[in-house]
């Protein structure tokens, strides 16, 4: 009985390990390269790790481009966005937990058919409309967007939630002369904290890491995303690997953050919205 | 009383009742629907009927309706059919890796272990970054003679000389789709291990008291128990995988000569460089028809019956 119990013990150790391995070595890669003075950048054999550590490409990234101004732009746009989705979907999820009415199938299915749309058929279309709305080269048109495209999936995240959740628990509440609105925010949504939790780290890192709408839709440096700015620097025909690897760990501080901080309530969060037969 | 009629509404839907809490739930869905029918319906329905008609960028004056010209096009464009078979390729040799490696972590994380958090920490974090920040690192590693991953295999005596990773046409789809397994294994990991922390402890204690072994567990308790999760969870990922330019397009921009295209990437062509929104827009038609027979097809393969609970 021992006996197997490390053998199972070390096959699990080395998996995970590998497993860790495998999934960090991008990182810790991209991170060594950003900390590599230009003229080690290609040596040969490969150094593991910086002979000289350097921090001039951070430097470098920070002084030719306005990596503040995209970090603040990314920072407003995700977190606004991130919070507006939240609360539109916090509410459809609700009533679609929580009510049978009519159309209530027909809505989650025009959500779920959102998910299959490619984001390019609709970009004319959308472009005119933006700029008719006069937002383009503007980040509202960016928030606008963005809480649209987490709204549907957001939503149904949501409502998974409230399903886990015993609607006992708010009649308790309006049985004590709470209206449903009030019940809904001082008794229920206290209860799913790792839910919502888990709802805005997904939109706000969906809007953080977006790519296309921003490139379309944002040519001037004021309202560049960081996503906009690091595009610009490929498209040139030779890659700094310098400044892109530095700019690369710059803009994957705060999602990183958020997730070593957030991971235990997503998992909490999933858990409680997770679907059951 | 108020509660009363609340309480049966609830449940048990009688419709005529509906109109009681008809405004709270109509306020309620108000602001998703108006978003979504303005910026996601209506742009959608006008690039379907752009599928049909002569529209690009170059022309904009002399916009007319061709019938299905676009779809004629593309379908005779080697590209399209290129795309088309990567696509599948794409998705599939993604998605199943994804799926397989993503359960065992979740499997072997269900049970807490001191430095469990610090550890999923670590290996969420593929999730946290985007499809374009991940190809970009991944064409770092993959980068010609010098990178680091030729090199690692060198020093592991895996193989003798330089593998051209972004050159040569197989190897170069090769790594798109082990750059897209690396990022993908992370979102099964969470959504299965959600999953499995919810099955109740009781099941597996009454299973362990009959006797069962760790794979009759595993495929009488656990599978049945989160089988929903695991349609929902793959279904969505089809989608979605499908729907992924960003990483392709960073790491090998469809290249070497157009061969890592998908679908999708080829859509992106099609507006970046032709300007053509005519034919891209009917290539889009052709993504959502798959994805929707796909669907109905997956969903009834499955006997599953909560299609929109995604």
């Amino acid at each position: 009985m021992m006996r197997q119990i490390t053998w199972k013990l070390s096959i699990k150790v080395v998996f995970l390990s590998l497993f860790l391995v495998f999934t960090v070595f991008p990182l810790y890669w991209i991170f060594v390269t950003s900390l590599k003075p230009s003229n080690e950048m290609f040596t040969i054999p490969i150094q593991y790790w910086p002979e000289n550590v350097t921090f001039e490409n951070y430097i470098n990234i920070i002084k030719i481009s306005n990596f503040d101004v995209y970090i603040m732009n990314s920072l407003i746009l995700s977190l606004i966005a991130g919070v507006i989705s939240l609360i539109i979907a916090t509410l459809g999820g609700y009533v679609l937990a929580r009510f049978e009415f009519k159309g209530k199938t027909q809505v989650i299915f025009a959500f779920f058919i959102t998910q299959m749309i490619p984001l390019f058929i609709g970009l004319a279309p959308l472009y005119l409309l933006m700029s008719k709305l006069e937002l383009i080269n503007r980040l509202p048109s960016l928030m606008l967007m963005y809480t649209v495209m987490m709204v549907p999936f957001c939503t149904v995240m949501m409502k998974g939630f409230f399903e886990r959740i015993p609607s006992s628990l708010e009649e308790a509440a309006m049985m004590d002369g709470c209206s449903r609105i009030t019940a809904l925010f001082k008794v229920i949504i206290p209860v799913m904290l790792p839910g919502l939790a888990a709802t805005f780290i997904f939109a706000f890192v969906q809007c953080w890491n977006e790519l296309f709408l921003a490139v379309m839709f944002i040519d001037k440096e004021e309202a560049k995303t960081i996503p906009v700015a690091m595009n610009s620097f490929i498209t040139k025909f030779d890659i700094d690997w310098g400044s892109m690897s530095a700019a690369t760990v710059l803009s994957v501080i705060p999602t990183l953050l958020l997730f070593a901080f957030a991971q235990k309530y997503i998992v909490e969060g999933m858990t409680q919205g997770s679907i059951k037969g | 009383m108020k509660i009363q009629t609340e309480t049966v509404t609830e449940r048990g839907l009688p419709l005529f009742r509906m109109s009681k809490h008809g405004l709270f739930i109509f306020l309620c869905l108000l602001p998703a629907i108006i978003l979504v029918s303005i910026f996601t319906y209506y742009p959608l329905l006008k690039g379907v009927i752009m599928a049909f008609q002569n529209y690009s960028a170059y022309d904009l004056m002399n916009i007319r309706f061709i019938g299905l010209e676009n779809f004629k096009t593309i379908m005779a464009d080697i590209g399209f059919k290129e795309s088309l078979v990567n696509s599948f390729y794409w998705v599939f040799f993604s998605l199943i890796p994804q799926f397989f490696i993503g359960f065992i972590v979740a499997l072997m994380l269900r049970r807490k272990f001191k430095g469990r958090g610090v550890y999923q920490a670590f290996i969420f974090f593929p999730w946290a970054m985007s499809g374009f920040l991940i190809g970009l690192i991944w064409r770092w590693m993959l980068n010609g003679q010098g990178g680091v991953i030729n090199d690692l295999l060198m020093k592991l005596g895996i193989i003798d000389t330089a593998i051209p990773f972004l050159a040569d046409p197989t190897w170069a789809m090769v790594s798109v789709i082990v750059a897209n397994v690396w990022y993908g294994i992370t979102f099964f990991a969470i959504m299965i291990l959600a999953a499995l922390q919810s099955i109740p402890e009781e099941l597996f204690e009454a299973a362990k008291i009959d006797g069962a072994g760790y794979f009759q567990q595993l495929f009488n308790i656990t599978v049945p128990y989160i089988l929903p999760t695991l349609i929902v969870t793959t279904l969505l990922r089809v989608i979605w995988i499908l729907n992924f330019p960003d990483l392709i397009y960073s790491l090998t921009n469809g290249g070497p000569a157009g061969s890592t295209h998908i679908l999708s990437t080829y859509m992106l062509e099609k507006i970046m460089f032709g300007q053509n929104y005519g034919q891209a827009a009917a290539v889009g038609v052709i993504i959502i028809f798959i994805l929707i027979f796909f669907s109905i097809f997956y969903l009834l393969a499955t006997k599953f019956n909560k299609a929109g609970d995604f």
